[in-house]
């Protein structure tokens, strides 16, 4: 029994296909036997940053120009797909470097920075991290009170504080973004050095989910930067939203990757596991359970292909995106749930994938817009009505 | 050191087989495909040879249908150099044309070394790598397991059963290789887009009529559980009788 159940594979191209069976293998070699202990540890893998910036994951869909693989978003997706078939915390590292650091200096960066952090960041020489989110300004990201002034000799003044930042603690360096004046509208991005004066990033302790993950609160105090340091095209809030569709994109992907991950394992299980005599996969209540979870993860599949499709055609919307992460995630929640509950008592040990792949969905579900966001998102695509202005 | 590595496109083996109606080929439908991982493990060894030496060029070879040039464009992605694709609309399980139509492709090239895999995990054969180098007039070493090579010589480790043994040879060789050898890259992700731009040659052969066909193929037959017939000393006697007189493996 495979997850793909509809055939999918003869709708990926013959690169797609080995792409994502690189990346697989990746996975099964690299990172599966080592992830259960690393999450139960609360430590991100580094030592996998090199074999996977080699593997050649980190801003996959970037021009081969700036040294990435200059992949279609569709083999992008495959890959984030795989990367969460691992952990989470392990596609967050990739979409955070890729899409929310890369992605950024890619599409708002002078040459310079394009040509200075695209080929370093692509090897895994530089790592990046993100800096939107703040303790009081999480699904409201223009009410942010990061700012940056220009000061005498026109470089920047960095001040304010950021939270639940993936990689910060690691990171060399920052985008952070930040008001230069009052108005959201004067919201820019600054790429800070984390060696810079002034930074500091604090590890945040006590997490029950994205336990392989580095989620760090960056604090800026009078942090100054030389004039170049902004992003030269980045402009208003609509910048660092640009930015979390690439990334949401990749998330309607990899959820299904770690839903994927839940239903092998369940599989297996039923099957092997005997109780009152006979495997409990015999049981109606445990097929319901897996009939169900298959059927989600093949529309789920169908979405994120041909939202991709569509990405790559140059025609998806922000709001396509917004849906098929909000049905991804959340589908992919619900069947981790059921998976865990399937492989009762054992289902909660960390020797299994289940309750680790449903702690950090919950992550998943709240990050990079909430689930609830989303939907208001979809509400007002629906009705032309703004629920949240 | 310019080496040909001869693959073979192979279904997957994690997944259930069944026979197609006609019963004497296996039912494609909803079967995955891959190079043979021996192969892949022939593949991996030239390149690291091309590396040791520092030039030379890997060159792939796979016979079949189209679709077998995905397998080529795998060990193009890996860093072999070029592929030649052999183009027969379908492959018979007669391995003397095979061999043939490989040993043609190969004679000429002025290849030092000719890899295979040990056999295909497919048919099990295991005979093309020894057939070609008959028909070339080459030394053949099977079943490889260690192997260095150095000024036109080749020294190497084969699997025997319950033994190995040394041996030494002149290139240009016929070599397979069997598990243990190394194992083999992974594409990068660039390894895979560079692939598409590697020269692909196709060359359409025609492969001489078949001697030996498929009868029929069958299934193996399903396993039945075990059977419990007591506990302790007491159920000794007819433990033995039944491997006596049931099993008859006493």
């Amino acid at each position: 029994m495979t997850t793909d159940f509809f055939a999918i594979d003869g709708s990926l191209a013959e690169e797609e296909r080995a792409v994502r069976d690189s990346v697989r293998r990746f996975v099964e070699a690299h990172v599966l036997p080592i992830i259960g202990t690393c999450y139960v540890d609360g430590r991100f893998p580094r030592e996998l940053v090199g074999p996977l910036a080699e593997l050649g994951v980190l801003g996959a869909n970037l021009p081969e120009t700036y040294g990435c693989a200059g992949l279609n978003n569709v083999a992008y997706g495959l890959i984030m797909q795989e990367l969460e078939r691992g952990d989470s915390g392990i596609r967050s590292f990739a979409s955070v470097q890729g899409a929310l650091v890369m992605y950024p200096i890619f599409a708002f960066g002078s040459e310079e920075q394009k040509r200075h952090y695209l080929p370093k960041m692509a090897a895994g020489e530089i790592i990046g991290c993100f800096g939107l989110t703040e303790p009081d300004f999480g699904s409201d990201p223009g009410g942010m009170l990061t700012t940056a002034r220009q000061d005498g000799s026109r470089g920047w003044v960095l001040n304010g504080a950021k939270m639940w930042i993936t990689n910060g603690s690691m990171a060399q360096v920052a985008v952070v973004w930040a008001k230069t004046g009052d108005a959201e509208h004067s919201i820019r991005g600054f790429l800070v050095p984390t060696d810079t004066p002034g930074f500091t990033a604090k590890d945040q302790k006590g997490k029950l989910s994205l336990r392989a993950s580095d989620t760090s609160e960056l604090v800026f105090q009078d942090v100054r930067l030389p004039a170049d340091a902004i992003l030269p095209l980045s402009g208003g809030l609509k910048s660092p939203l640009l930015c979390l569709t690439q990334a949401r994109y990749g998330i309607a992907w990899g959820a299904m990757g770690a839903a994927m991950a839940c239903f092998d394992e369940a599989v297996a299980y039923s099957k092997t596991r005997v109780m009152f005599g006979r495997p409990i996969g015999g049981f109606q209540i445990q097929q319901a359970r897996l009939a169900d979870m298959l059927t989600e993860i093949v529309k789920g599949q169908l979405l994120a292909l041909h939202l991709g499709r569509l990405k790559d055609a140059g025609t998806a919307t922000p709001q396509q995106v917004s849906l098929a992460k909000r049905n991804n995630v959340s589908v992919a929640t619900d069947i981790a749930r059921e998976a865990r509950r399937l492989l009762g008592g054992n289902g909660i040990l960390a020797e299994y994938g289940a309750m680790r792949h449903m702690e950090n969905l919950e992550s998943v579900y709240t990050y990079e817009g909430t689930h609830d966001i989303h939907t208001l998102v979809l509400g007002q695509a629906i009705t032309g009505l703004d629920a949240f202005r | 050191m310019k080496i040909a590595v001869c693959i073979k496109r192979v279904p997957v083996m994690d997944r259930r087989f069944t026979i197609a109606p006609g019963g004497t080929t296996i039912d494609e439908v909803g079967l995955a495909y891959d190079v043979n991982d021996f192969d892949l493990w022939a593949v991996e060894a030239a390149l690291r040879l091309k590396e040791q030496v520092g030039t030379g060029e890997v060159v792939v070879l796979s016979l079949g249908p189209d679709v077998v040039q995905e397998q080529i464009r795998k060990a193009l992605s890996m860093g072999a150099d070029r592929g030649i694709h052999l183009q027969a609309a379908s492959v018979g399980a007669d391995d003397l044309p095979v061999a043939r139509a490989l040993a043609d492709a190969l004679r000429d090239g002025g290849y030092d070394g000719i890899f295979l895999g040990r056999l295909a995990v497919d048919r099990a054969n295991g005979v093309t790598g020894p057939v070609i180098a008959e028909l070339l007039g080459l030394p053949c070493v099977t079943a490889v397991s260690k192997l260095e090579i150095a000024n036109g010589r080749g020294r190497a480790q084969r699997e025997l059963e319950g033994a190995q043994e040394i041996v030494e040879f002149p290139l240009p060789a016929v070599i397979t290789v069997d598990q243990g050898l190394n194992t083999e890259r992974l594409p990068t992700l660039k390894g895979i887009m560079g692939a598409k731009k590697k020269p692909l040659e196709v060359r359409p052969v025609t492969l001489d009529a078949p001697r030996v066909t498929v009868r029929r193929l069958a299934l193996p037959p399903e396993r039945i559980g075990g059977r419990i017939i007591g506990e302790g000393v007491g159920a000794v006697p007819e433990l033995v009788r039944l491997l006596h007189d049931e099993a008859k493996v006493l």
